[in-house]
């Protein structure tokens, strides 16, 4: 917990309609920093939606790694008008716009022709930066000969846009056009030199006209200092550990936000190889994957919230089966039902802890971070293989689609265990593939092993794999499969059943789980008080006595949730019959921020039991009704204003 | 010499069959259809653990059960998933799929769809007879309107679903009908269906003498019309169903609109055989065209945690 004031990070936002250019302008400056040996935490908020809805990217940049964002901007760049204002055409409009956010000294990047911003931004002292995004563009064209067709090349503004704002800080140029570069292949060089050319032209414009008055600049460390680092998103982590672990089938049905990784695996299949199912379904999707687990290999499956509800069925299959897998990731979004697809929450915990008719042995793990992604990732399949059995991994949108700045993960000390299998040659006897052993494992065969021959069934069965609804069976059989979870909590590290920071002294204790850890990790050097962290990973089994033990030598505790029902808390005082001095919870679908955080620790102090935080404070639901009428009279008392339209791509519908 | 040794072992049906005792109802057409299964496979000469027979939820998901071979009871509705798993994790496994008009057509008709898109290589052979046998005989989505069995405290108010329409149009590059009753001719089909390239669908009218007295053994050897038999057979008429061409849409088109015809006219009979058969890429040869790699062993041989993944480290940089 190295960072001590938000003064050491500085949060950079771009904002526009969806398909104007904001995930390419962001993510080739998060790259772009990286090179030049900064850090970075890049986050995105976005609608259901593929054309023309806000959308906005955030860029937290440090000396140090920024494991979290904060709701205040530095420096924001506006594609559109929404971005600075709010939806105020519609006639119930969601959002104000950002320019609230931007704070005392901070820049707002716009274009000139929205019209005069100064008496539209409230606040005092900050930097306006008025640029003719066009006339810039037209300026690049005319330098690539193409000035006479500025209309087709409209949806350029973000490129020019996205080089000014790095012109405003006084970024190295050089670090730009490499990345830039390098996202095309030599036979789109044309393309390549588009676009450096625009990036070039807004960068000079802002070098020209504003790079004296926004006083950050973002110093590339000096080269021998330079890390090598990865621009990395959760998905991405889970994708590579799947690789790394051997998992020869994915399956999977496109759905918000977990597609993300599928389709990675899928752009990647042919150098592994990997096989990727799109099925019909979710209910397909895991029973494919449960399926290919009793066929011998690793396999996994992703999904979110509604697709994760077609599937408790083939969990309890693969568990009652003793499958080996299949490896489900989760990755929650704001519910319920279809609730607010591209939006993060972490409400589905109850839900995958009870995901199933009957009792049965699973495993229940949540990441938090990025590197954790990918360790837990790896190790899933060996508890898969070891303990025959599911193996539930949670991750939700945040930490799907927020990149990171990391070094390539370690890898020369991941092992490979695939548990206990038939060993032909060593053959006593008929091969019984539910033998009744000590510690409830029995040897997998799979088919193809000649004196392997198994059955597998739904129905209970005895250790034939044939169906029996004898009592003494039922009894050995349940006992068998339920006596892995203790045996799985006994030999999981324990790194991957809970980590704890900070000394037992400390006044406060903050629990969590899944990726509230950045934000909370980063806001615990911001406090005046003492504040030690737990973090629970692994949710069945519950690791509850060790947790007893830590919660039972806190002092004060604060439980951190991001969903409306404090889920984690009430796991917590069910398994451990403790409860928490105050519960924090959020549900408006964005990440909680590092504000919000301080907010929640100062209402706890003063005894709050319930604390629910949203846009960077405490927030009374109870002005819930009065918040939204607010914003219908914002409009009826603002200037009309109209949605800019997305530009068209070149060449699109020809 | 020794696995050539072992790929000439003969097999007799004897090795199909599991020493389990069998609790399906006495005279149940399901006996016909496990029969020409085991003879089928006999026939065949497959050793025994290189098949793997995947079944749904119902009397026929006992199936695996009483052969001796891999057997996977699944769940209601989802042979076709759970299949497709097996499968790709090892290619070279024959795979047989069982299951009920009900779990196939009805609670698995979205898998069943989409398990004849995927063309993966196996057989699927539906017991069809008209009822949900296990919860006493409710109504399956293949029952007539109009229709009761003695089982159904009302008539169907439903479109019947129509197996050979469905399969047609889902993808299924073998369609064949067969009867449960008539062992020699089932286990023809079943062979074929094996030895096709590709999903087979081998729908088997199959009487179920506790619930269904709408088809009854009486009913399809006609003894209420002077027992006139109602069972003809395909390959005993002018019939060709091999798509010769699978290039020629038109040679396709025309082969489906045979089959729908043949299938649809006969209303007082039952028509079996091989209703269509084209010759398409599978999903394995599909996967492997796209990674030769998965054509050198069989996934569940291969060592794939040995990968490397520095490359992918390095494009994130």
């Amino acid at each position: 917990m190295s960072v001590k004031n938000h003064k050491d990070f500085f949060s950079w936002v771009i904002g526009g309609p969806q398909g104007s250019g904001i995930n390419l302008s962001a993510e080739l400056f998060a790259k772009a920093l990286s090179r030049a040996g900064l850090k970075v935490f890049a986050n995105i908020e976005y609608h259901s939606n593929i054309k023309g809805k806000h959308s906005d990217y955030r860029l937290t940049i440090g000396q140090t790694q920024p494991r979290s964002h904060d709701d205040p901007i530095d420096f924001l760049v506006a594609l559109d008008e929404e971005t600075l204002c709010g939806d105020l055409y519609h006639q119930y409009p969601t959002h104000r716009g950002l320019s609230g956010w931007v704070v005392e000294g901070g820049g707002i990047l716009y274009d000139s022709a929205i019209g005069n911003m100064e008496d539209r931004v409230e606040k005092r002292n900050i930097h306006l930066f008025p640029m003719p995004y066009l006339d810039v563009l037209e300026e690049a064209l005319r330098e690539l000969g193409k000035v006479n067709q500025a209309q087709a090349y409209k949806i350029m503004k973000n490129v020019v846009a996205f080089g000014a704002s790095a012109g405003a800080v006084d970024f190295d140029f050089s670090f730009l056009e490499e990345v830039i570069r390098g996202g095309f292949p030599e036979r789109k060089k044309h393309l390549a030199d588009m676009n450096v050319v625009a990036a070039r032209k807004g960068y000079e414009y802002a070098r020209r006209e504003f790079a004296k008055t926004l006083n950050r600049k973002f110093h590339p460390l000096p080269k021998e200092k330079r890390q090598r680092q990865m621009v990395i998103s959760g998905t991405q982590a889970v994708a590579i550990a799947k690789l790394r672990a051997g998992c020869a089938l994915q399956t999977y049905y496109p759905i918000s936000p977990a597609t993300d990784e599928s389709a990675y695996l899928e752009k990647h299949q042919r150098s592994y190889p990997l096989v990727i199912v799109q099925t019909e379904d979710e209910v397909s999707a895991v029973d494919m994957a449960s399926a290919a687990a009793l066929g011998g290999v690793r396999a996994s499956t992703s999904t979110s919230g509604p697709g994760f509800a077609l599937m408790p069925e083939g969990i309890g299959f693969a568990s009652i089966t003793e499958a080996g897998g299949p490896v489900l990731c989760l990755y929650q979004r704001s519910g319920p039902s279809t609730g607010i697809p591209t939006r993060t929450e972490q409400a589905d915990l109850r839900f995958a802890l009870h995901a199933g008719q009957g009792d049965f042995p699973k495993l229940v793990l949540a990441a938090g971070d990025i590197q954790e992604c990918f360790e837990m990732t790896f190790e899933a399949f060996n508890w898969a293989d070891r303990y025959q059995m599911p193996v539930l991994l949670l991750f939700d949108k945040h930490l799907a689609s927020q990149m990171v700045t990391l070094p390539p993960f370690p890898v020369h000390g991941l092992r490979v265990d695939r548990g206990r299998w038939f060993d032909p040659s060593r053959k006593n006897g008929p091969y019984l593939r539910y033998a009744l052993t000590e510690d409830g494992i029995s040897p997998r065969s799979r088919p193809g092993l000649a004196g392997g021959q198994f059955w597998a069934t739904s129905d209970e069965h005895n250790e034939t794999g044939h169906i029996s609804e004898g009592v003494a069976n039922r009894i050995a059989m349940m006992a068998k499969r339920m006596g892995k979870e203790p045996k799985a909590l006994s030999e999981i590290a324990v790194k991957y059943q809970y980590e704890l920071w900070g000394p037992e002294s400390a006044e406060w204790t903050w629990v969590f789980w899944g990726s509230s850890k950045g934000v909370l990790q980063d806001a615990a050097g911001l406090v005046s008080k003492k504040v030690r962290l737990l973090q629970i990973k692994l949710l069945h089994p519950f690791p509850r006595e060790a947790v007893r033990k830590i919660l039972s030598r806190s002092k004060k505790t604060i439980c951190f949730d991001q969903n409306y029902s404090s889920q984690l808390a009430g796991l917590v005082r069910e398994k451990t019959g403790l409860s928490m001095d105050s519960h924090v919870v959020k549900y408006d679908g964005r990440p909680i921020s590092r504000s919000e955080v301080l907010a929640a620790q100062a209402a706890a102090q003063r005894g709050t039991e319930r604390i629910v935080v949203s846009e960077g404070r405490v927030r009374r639901e109870e002005e819930g009704i009065r918040e939204v009428r607010d914003l219908v009279r914002l409009r009826e008392n603002s200037r009309r204003m109209q949605p800019t339209p997305v530009p068209i791509p070149p060449g699109y519908n020809q | 010499m020794e696995e050539q040794a072992v790929q000439e072992k003969k097999y007799a049906v004897q090795d199909y069959k599991s020493d389990l005792h069998n609790d399906w109802c006495p005279g149940c057409g399901d006996f016909g259809i496990l029969t020409a299964l085991q003879n089928a496979l006999a026939n065949l000469g497959l050793a025994p653990h290189q098949v793997a027979v995947v079944s749904g939820v119902g009397c026929s998901g006992k199936t695996p059960h009483y052969l001796n071979t891999y057997g996977f009871h699944t769940l209601h509705g989802r042979v076709l998933p759970m299949a497709t798993g097996i499968k790709l994790a090892n290619r070279e496994i024959t795979l047989v799929a069982v299951g009920g008009d009900g779990d196939g057509y009805g609670i698995g008709g979205g898998q069943f769809v989409a398990g004849g898109r995927r063309n993966l290589d196996f057989t699927y052979i539906i017991y069809n007879n008209d009822v949900y046998a296990l919860t006493k005989g409710q109504a399956s989505p293949t029952v007539a309107r109009g229709k009761k069995t003695k089982s159904m405290p009302e008539p169907s108010i439903l479109e019947p679903i129509h197996p050979v329409a469905l399969a047609l149009s889902s993808g299924y590059t073998f369609v064949a009908r067969g009867y449960a009753l008539d062992v020699k001719h089932l286990t023809g089909l079943i062979q074929r269906g094996i030895e096709h390239r590709g999903s087979a669908l081998i729908d088997v009218y199959q009487t179920c003498p506790t619930y269904n007295d709408l088809h009854s053994r009486a009913w399809y050897a006609g003894k209420d019309r002077g027992g006139k038999s109602r069972i003809r057979y395909l390959d005993q008429m002018q019939y060709d169903p091999v798509v010769k061409n699978p290039e020629d849409a038109r040679e396709v088109a025309q082969k489906k609109l045979q089959a729908l015809e043949k299938a649809w006219s006969a209303d007082e009979e039952v028509t079996l055989g091989v209703y269509y058969q084209i010759r398409l890429p599978t999903l394995e040869e599909n996967l492997a065209q796209k990674m030769p790699a998965l054509q050198d062993a069989p996934l569940a041989e291969q060592r794939l945690w040995e990968r490397d993944i520095a490359p992918l480290f390095e494009e994130l940089t």
